[in-house]
């Protein structure tokens, strides 16, 4: 998948073009390829592939993470307000005419607040089911975002903000740039690993608390590293690329019809598909046409059938 | 035999009554228009820039306020005209309330005369019992829309005056078009948004300044006729020699970044920010405005056959239009801002 995204694309590079171009790279001579097929595949091709792999990885981790989380395969990991919170930030930067920097940074900083504001609305309230007060706050601050994000648009000018504002709602890989990639991901790789190392903790979550304490767990503490890494991982990702829905909530659905529900076998496999998937999305999204097709877009229409087939062949085994 | 003549006197004489005249507007839609139209509903953005500058007393009010930067630029008791919200468009924020609370006489709407229109014009029309205008909005049609609205308006010397200045500018810049040949008119990208990612496709409103013109927009050719994003790739096999964008933080940006550099457009420094005070000079709003950007455009992508003192044109246009000759300093202050005139 990496050989095939790195060498089809609007600006043709044949195979043996990128291997010299690789080769070149690595041994500081020069290859023998197209005038500005480096600056495509390094500055351009490169980092979008990577940011479109780290991004499916992550969302998908993310998203199989919360299901266990909150015992519920409806989840996403947008269900705390992450990525309303990022919209909201992106869209009022867009709003106020800042650079694109500084619209990335407001972005991050809106999806980490809007989750700390929901964390610490369902902490004080003390109810036996602390996970269902955690989603209803979730789902009450995401729509006051939401709202935030109407009134913004219906404040932006029509002619300038407004169509950027929806481009960026629809997500694109298109503007990732290698200094994006430079802070990114090395926050993606920071939170993706208390999701590796605890993988067995967070495999008895999905018990019931009482349960999961009987067994040695600090439910609580891991239940906040869980949504903290989480919630840095969606919204280092929604930052640089805008929101992606789909593969949040269904790739890890999918993989656990594939290996179950035990976390340690499904956040590997997850990364890897939501990765893969996500790649070959953001692939086609760049070469079928001239202009990009968003891929928000192309996720649901690819992936919706694949499910399906998925669904039917899987359950109807073991039925 | 009877009912048909019947019927007819009496529509001649409710004709009669309220002293009607029919107008047949761009949609081919037959208005009675009243006697007397003191006051003037602009649907949109375009309408506004028009009936201000053909009947600035009968304008009721703008669609959306203006910015104090942008304020400046107008005389004061029509700058500060009431927000009215707009009826058609992108971001509708009136309804008919507004309009029958503003006593309008007619609603005038220029721009696009599809069925989306049509229908909103009749709907309005039916509810409010306020005659409703549709006119054409493309560029080349500029002068006949003066025209038209100079008798809907009786502002009919006005329009001539505005209406003759418009032919003359169109009359000069084709007839040195038509010397051009194809090989000298250069590959523009309209690059909008933050990052320069977003452009208009072939046939739409964004990118009519440039067809008219006879440069090559890069992203004709494609499916649609809005706005589209595009991939960075995109851009390297387009290799434009000419940028435009609207987008300031994109002009500031795009000579650091590295991706950028290899473009024909960002190594010959031919990456041009379009003016927007006070309305915008290169796509929207899609009125009269833009005529003054003609020019501009003219003497950035080709130097060579086009010298216009933009000074001066500047000043001569918005004292035309915007019923205020702009000072030294605001003349200064559009053109010289960074990325609107070549270094």
């Amino acid at each position: 998948m990496l050989a095939v995204s790195l060498s089809v694309g609007r600006f043709s590079i044949s195979l043996a073009e990128l291997i010299s171009l690789l080769w070149a790279a690595a041994s500081g001579t020069t290859a023998h390829a197209p005038d500005n097929a480096d600056i495509v595949l390094f500055n351009i091709r490169g980092p979008r592939i990577v940011a479109a792999f780290t991004v499916g990885a992550a969302l998908a981790a993310a998203g199989a993470a919360y299901q266990n989380l909150f015992r519920n395969p409806l989840v996403s990991p947008d269900i705390l307000g992450v990525s309303s919170g990022a919209a909201l930030g992106a869209v009022v930067g867009i709003f106020l005419s800042l650079p694109v920097v500084m619209i990335q940074g407001l972005a991050f900083a809106g999806g980490l607040l809007a989750v700390c504001a929901i964390y610490t609305i369902g902490e004080r309230i003390r109810s036996h089911d602390p996970v269902l007060t955690l989603v209803l706050a979730g789902v009450v601050i995401g729509s006051l975002l939401g709202s935030g994000v109407a009134l913004t648009k219906y404040l932006a000018d029509p002619y300038n903000q407004l169509p950027a504002i929806t481009y960026w709602l629809l997500g694109s890989f298109a503007g990732v740039t290698r200094s994006d990639l430079a802070i990114a991901l090395p926050v993606i790789a920071i939170a993706m690993l208390p999701l590796i190392l605890l993988r067995w903790r967070i495999n008895l979550l999905a018990l019931p608390d009482d349960e999961a304490r009987a067994l040695g767990l600090n439910v609580p503490r891991t239940r906040l590293i869980v949504i903290a890494a989480a919630t840095l991982m969606t919204a280092a990702s929604v930052a640089i690329c805008g929101i992606i829905g789909w593969i949040g909530l269904v790739v890890p659905h999918a993989v656990r019809l594939l290996v179950g529900a035990e976390f340690s076998r499904l956040l590997p496999l997850a990364m890897i598909i939501g990765g893969t998937f996500m790649l070959a999305i953001d692939t086609l999204g760049r070469t079928i046409a001239q202009i990009e097709i968003p891929p928000g877009v192309l996720t649901a229409a690819v992936g919706t059938p694949v499910f399906i087939w998925l669904m039917t062949a899987t359950l109807r085994r073991r039925a | 035999m009877i009912r048909p003549l019947c019927l007819l006197s009496i529509v001649w004489l409710f004709a009669g009554l309220a002293g009607a005249r029919d107008f047949t507007d761009d949609a081919g839609r037959v208005i009675k228009l009243p006697d007397r139209i003191e006051r003037v509903y602009a649907a949109g953005p375009p309408a506004s820039v028009l009936v201000l500058a053909l009947a600035p007393d009968k304008l009721i009010g703008w669609t959306r306020a203006f910015r104090a930067n942008e304020q400046a630029f107008l005389p004061t008791k029509y700058a500060e005209l009431a927000e009215l919200g707009r009826l058609t468009g992108r971001g509708n924020t009136a309804n008919s309330e507004v309009v029958l609370k503003a006593r309008a006489d007619l609603i005038i709407d220029i721009g696009a005369t599809g069925g989306t229109y049509v229908s909103l014009a009749d709907r309005v029309q039916a509810e409010t019992g306020i005659p409703y205008i549709l006119l054409d909005g493309r560029l080349a049609t500029l002068p006949q829309q003066i025209e038209k609205l100079g008798r809907i308006v009786g502002a009919e010397a006005r329009a001539k005056e505005l209406a003759g200045y418009t032919a003359r500018t169109f009359d000069d810049i084709q007839s040195r078009l038509a010397k051009i040949p194809a090989e000298r008119r250069p590959d523009v990208l309209y690059a909008r948004g933050p990052q320069g990612l977003v452009t208009g496709l072939g046939g739409s409103i964004n990118v009519e300044m440039l067809e008219w013109i006879g440069a090559k927009n890069v992203a004709s050719g494609q499916l649609g006729n809005g706005l589209a994003q595009i991939g960075f790739e995109q851009v390297v096999l387009w290799n434009p020699q000419v940028v435009i964008t609207n987008d300031p933080n994109f002009f500031r940006e795009v000579w650091a970044k590295p991706e950028w550099a290899v473009i024909r457009a960002v190594r010959d420094k031919r990456v041009y920010l379009s003016p927007n005070l006070p309305f915008g000079w290169f796509d929207y709003p899609p009125g009269a405005n833009r005529l003054i950007g003609l020019k501009w455009l003219a003497n950035l992508l080709y130097p060579g056959e086009f010298k216009y003192d933009l000074a001066k044109e500047v000043e001569t246009f918005y004292t035309m239009f915007y019923l205020q000759k702009p000072s030294v300093e605001q003349v200064a202050k559009i053109l010289g801002e960074p990325g609107v005139l070549p270094k």
